[in-house]
């Protein structure tokens, strides 16, 4: 059995029939081959895959590829405009805030959509928001400091 | 100074843009046509015999190609562990066999039992729940000390009562002198918490087998790929290295878990020529939980002897350490060479006895996790210092400067030798930024809201890098312990660098591209690091035990050092004059007192297009390799200090400061040194704070199995760190780096933890274990109380 899926991914429309119990995540990773979305524990708690899904943080191992459906899908593949990184992309790799990389995708999702929603987030506004995103290598110091300036960076 | 050296400049990252653009290669993304999945079916009893496995019902299951068991790896030897501990007896350790997939008992929730092998993971993970494994179960024992008790369940027939071995280090008649006439003496019973090291990718395999020539290609989360290929190959598949190519691509955080030979990918490559077909496992979070080797589990009674003065006189030790169900590659030697010989910390306690005994447990095998040894030797002995000062009514930072080593080279009286390092220093700028000064006001502040104010003080000491080889090998070590390092000139001036180091996450490709940039006067951009593949470099033993550029880093120069030597023959020649009158700086060779001279990328053109060349005296060409063994470990060292608020009635801990001032010896990439700080720090306050593994006592069940259960830290869980750095070079490597990926994680258990006590001791609370959870604090007030 499979469902029929139609749906934008990174500004570009994507349909596909897929066995209905397929998560988003692994719609992403595998069907479409976009590997910059993580997963780092299965369950929801980590944020390694968090993706936007119409300007929103999901985590995409939380919901099915059929929940997005009609959908505009945003992953770390599609952040760069004209292959100028976007300003939170920027701002990470000016401030240091990744180690090994792997909760990177997610964590700059949801900081767009922290940022997104509060402009001007202080530290610990900022360090609450993402509290959804595990990060063993940072001490999160820096990527505090890259929301800051990413922030700073998306009101210009 | 040219423009071109860029030691001590915190350039961004080269390896940040793929990592930020989606573009990284983590194992879980390599995807081989026609690749197969496998499912590890594991162990669902803490210790049980294995009396029958029934997989016929699987193998017949939609999508399945293989089902493999203990039974069928003929031919495969055990995991093999890489230090062999001859104990005080003399004996050696016991060794108790570790299969690849469980034989006959399994010994943990978790053990590895069936591989099955299937189109797609969900065939593989359904036909597993197929197999029908017939276990007799056995009384199980999760405890460390309660495995070596007399009636424990015995994990296994070579190993009588769960004793792996009882090991000692010091001089046992000197310290009980010294004890018998001490003026003071402080007592502590310390646990060390067993902790499971989560780096956020889990561990991940992918196998190939080539018909063409007979080979395999096996893609790992590994810290270090030569490694791993050489257990693999010599000592448990019988395969010649030649016909087996390890790649560690992109690595999301190691931390140690990622070091050794685990039974997953070992089976995986067996397999993968049986089923012909590429296999691909990615660990689920909750194996990750059960079955990667955790970190810590001490038990240890602790006792410092002081003068009146305290001055310290003498450390006695003991401890009981956990080794899991197996022995993991590097577990015997964590907690004795690199815990026992660092128990003179930065103090010159001039007698030390220590004695560790390690135990076999129903648990998940415990290796080394970032630090390995040294935050469980610095817990034990600034708990110690902490306590004492406290009973002796001696400041805090007082009781450290009286017993400081000041005078170097030091010779402990556990073995080590330290070079150089600057404690007074340290401890200065750590008060200063913690603003100790100010405590007292701030203490008297935080009372009248009713809050509990602590400062806690670690001054702690690691030895990175561990050497040299000889030595270590007369200490049982099964391995050599320099790296090697390969640079390649191209004719154009571009440089590629093989390094035997592996980056997953400290951010190699900046700081050794600094390092040979500045060296060759050439710009960053032009140099390129390539690292985690068998396939491309000569040799390596990985990333551990801070020693990527001390060691690595070193050879990596001495390479360097051969390409110029080298060059400058060349430029010799073309600028026909003698050897010894060239210079070679900022990127230039010169003929000295001279305007004379040839840039590096004309010397590496004319050793590649060598048509003005002296064929008869040099070969063409410009790529040089080193291997480079230390003559000591390196020893960084410093002094963090915590601030803490506790709340009284609810027991929840605040880290109102924390500051950090650390020796790393010279420092190539200050961002970058910053940042492994900051993550060592959380590790160490999550262990301090947060992390527990813990374990059922009667099922043997692993209660935190999830991020629901186990407390990692997250961000609102941490404070803005404050860190600074001073410098004494290493005196042994020609970078005078000493190593910093561990430091953070040996010092903040302890800064925490003092604090904590100095905190509660206001109301009379005297002992707190890690993690210092909130339930922990208000119980021990109460019971203080009533």
């Amino acid at each position: 059995m499979s469902v029929p899926l139609s749906l934008t991914v990174n500004g570009k429309a994507v349909t596909a029939d897929v066995d209905p119990r397929t998560l988003l995540v692994e719609f992403i990773r595998n069907n479409l081959a976009l590997t910059g979305t993580h997963v780092g524990c299965d369950t929801g708690q980590c944020g390694a895959c968090t993706i936007l899904i119409d300007g929103n943080a999901v985590k995409a191992c939380t919901i099915l590829a059929a929940q997005a459906n009609g959908s505009k899908v945003t992953t770390i593949e599609g952040l760069a405009t004209d292959g100028a990184m976007h300003p939170m992309q920027a701002a990470f790799k000016e401030c240091h805030g990744l180690q090994c990389g792997f909760c990177t995708p997610g964590m700059v999702m949801s900081a767009i959509d922290l940022v997104q929603r509060h402009p001007s987030a202080d530290e610990n506004a900022i360090r609450e928001g993402l509290e959804g995103n595990l990060c063993r290598c940072t001490g999160y110091q820096n990527i505090v400091k890259a929301v800051q300036q990413g922030a700073a960076a998306m009101r210009r | 100074m040219s423009d071109l050296n860029t030691i001590g400049q915190s350039i961004r990252r080269k390896e940040d843009v793929r990592f930020l653009t989606g573009a990284g290669q983590y194992t879980d993304d390599v995807n081989p046509p026609h690749h197969t999945h496998a499912f590890f079916l594991r162990s669902p009893h803490a210790h049980a015999k294995i009396r029958k496995i029934d997989a016929s019902k699987a193998k017949s299951a939609p999508g399945v190609v293989a089902i493999y068991t203990g039974d069928d790896l003929t031919g495969v030897n055990g995991l093999p562990c890489g230090w062999l501990i001859t104990g005080t007896d003399g004996q050696p350790m016991k060794e108790p066999p570790h299969p690849v997939l469980a034989q006959g008992k399994v010994r943990y929730v978790g053990d590895p039992v069936a591989v099955v092998i299937a189109e797609t993971p969900e065939q593989a993970k359904d036909a597993a729940e197929l197999v029908n494994v017939d276990y007799d179960v056995l009384p199980a024992v999760v405890n460390t000390v309660d495995a070596l008790k007399s009636g424990a369940p015995q994990i296994h027939d070579g190993a009588p009562g769960n004793k792996c071995y009882t090991w000692a280090l010091g001089d046992k008649a000197a310290v009980d002198a010294a004890f018998a006439k001490a003026a003071h003496v402080t007592k502590l019973d310390i646990v060390n918490n067993r902790l499971i090291p989560n780096a956020i990718e889990p561990r991940a395999a992918v196998a190939t087998y080539a018909r063409a020539d007979d080979s395999y290609t096996l893609y790992v989360t590994s810290q270090n790929p030569h490694v791993e290929r050489l257990l693999m190959t010599a000592f448990v598949l019988g395969l010649p290295e030649t016909k087996v190519r390890v790649i560690a691509p992109d690595v999301g955080g190691g931390f140690g878990s990622k070091i050794y030979l685990y039974p997953e990918e070992t089976a995986m490559v067996w397999a993968s020529k049986r089923v012909n077909r590429p296999i691909k496992w990615t660990a689920e979070r909750s194996e990750s939980f059960l079955a990667d080797a955790h970190g810590r589990d001490h038990v240890t009674r602790a006792e410092l002897a002081l003068d009146k003065d305290g001055k310290f006189l003498a450390m006695r030790v003991h401890t009981t350490a956990a080794m899991g169900a197996y022995l993991s590659t590097f577990a015997s030697c964590i907690p004795t060479i690199l815990y026992a010989t660092l128990l003179a910390g930065q103090y010159t306690t001039p007698v030390i006895y220590c004695e560790v005994t390690a135990a076999f447990t129903n648990t998940a095998p415990v290796d080394a996790y970032r630090g390995a040894g040294r935050p469980e030797a610095t817990f034990v002995v600034e708990r110690l210092v902490h306590a004492a000062a406290a009973e002796m009514g001696i400041a805090q930072d007082e009781i450290r400067r009286r017993n400081f080593i000041r005078s170097f080279p030091y010779q402990t009286p556990v073995a080590l030798l330290y070079d150089t390092g600057g404690y007074d220093a340290c401890l200065d700028e750590a008060m200063k930024i913690a603003d100790v000064k100010g405590f007292p006001a701030r203490k008297a502040e935080a009372a009248k809201r009713g809050k509990l104010r602590g400062l806690g003080y670690s001054s702690y000491i690691e030895a990175c890098g561990i050497a040299p080889s000889n030595i270590a090998g007369a200490l049982g070590a099964r391995a050599g312990l320099y790296e090697a390092g390969e640079v390649r000139v191209n004719p154009t001036g571009g440089v590629t660098v093989f390094t035997g180091s592996h980056s997953h996450g400290q951010g190699h490709e900046t700081t050794f591209a600094q390092v040979v940039s500045s060296r060759l006067g050439i710009p960053i951009e032009n140099v390129e690091i390539v690292h985690g593949d068998t396939g491309r470099i000569p040799f390596g033993m990985g990333t551990y035990g801070s020693r990527s550029l001390a060691v690595g880093g070193t050879a990596i120069m001495k390479a360097l050092d051969k390409i110029v030597t080298k060059g400058k023959k060349i430029a010799a020649h073309l600028l026909e004059a003698a050897e010894a009158d060239i210079e070679f700086k900022d990127g230039k060779f010169t003929v000295a007192g001279t305007d004379r001279s040839k840039a590096f990328g004309e010397v590496a053109l004319a050793a590649y297009v060598p048509h003005n060349y002296p064929l008869d005296k040099l070969e063409p060409g410009l790529d040089e390799t080193a291997f480079y063994d230390p003559t000591n470990f390196t020893f960084p060292a410093g002094t963090h200090i915590c601030e803490v608020e506790v709340d009284p009635d609810t027991g929840q801990v605040k880290i109102a400061s924390f500051s950090a001032c650390d020796d790393f010896g010279n420092i190539i990439n200050p961002m970058i040194v910053e940042g492994q700080v900051h993550g060592g720090l959380a590790q160490g306050i999550g262990q301090a704070l947060l992390e527990c593994c813990v374990y059922d006592k009667e099922s043997g069940q692993l209660l935190t199995g999830s991020y629901m259960d186990y407390a990692l830290p997250r961000a609102d869980d941490l404070p803005s760190f404050k860190v600074a750095t001073k410098v004494t070079p290493c005196t042994h490597n020609p970078l005078g780096a000493k190593g910093c990926g561990e430091a953070g994680a040996i010092g903040a258990p302890a800064a925490l933890m003092n604090a904590v006590h100095d905190a509660l001791s206001t109301v009379g609370v005297k002992s707190i274990d890690m993690p210092a959870t909130p339930h922990r604090i208000w119980s021990a007030i109460q019971a203080v109380k009533h």
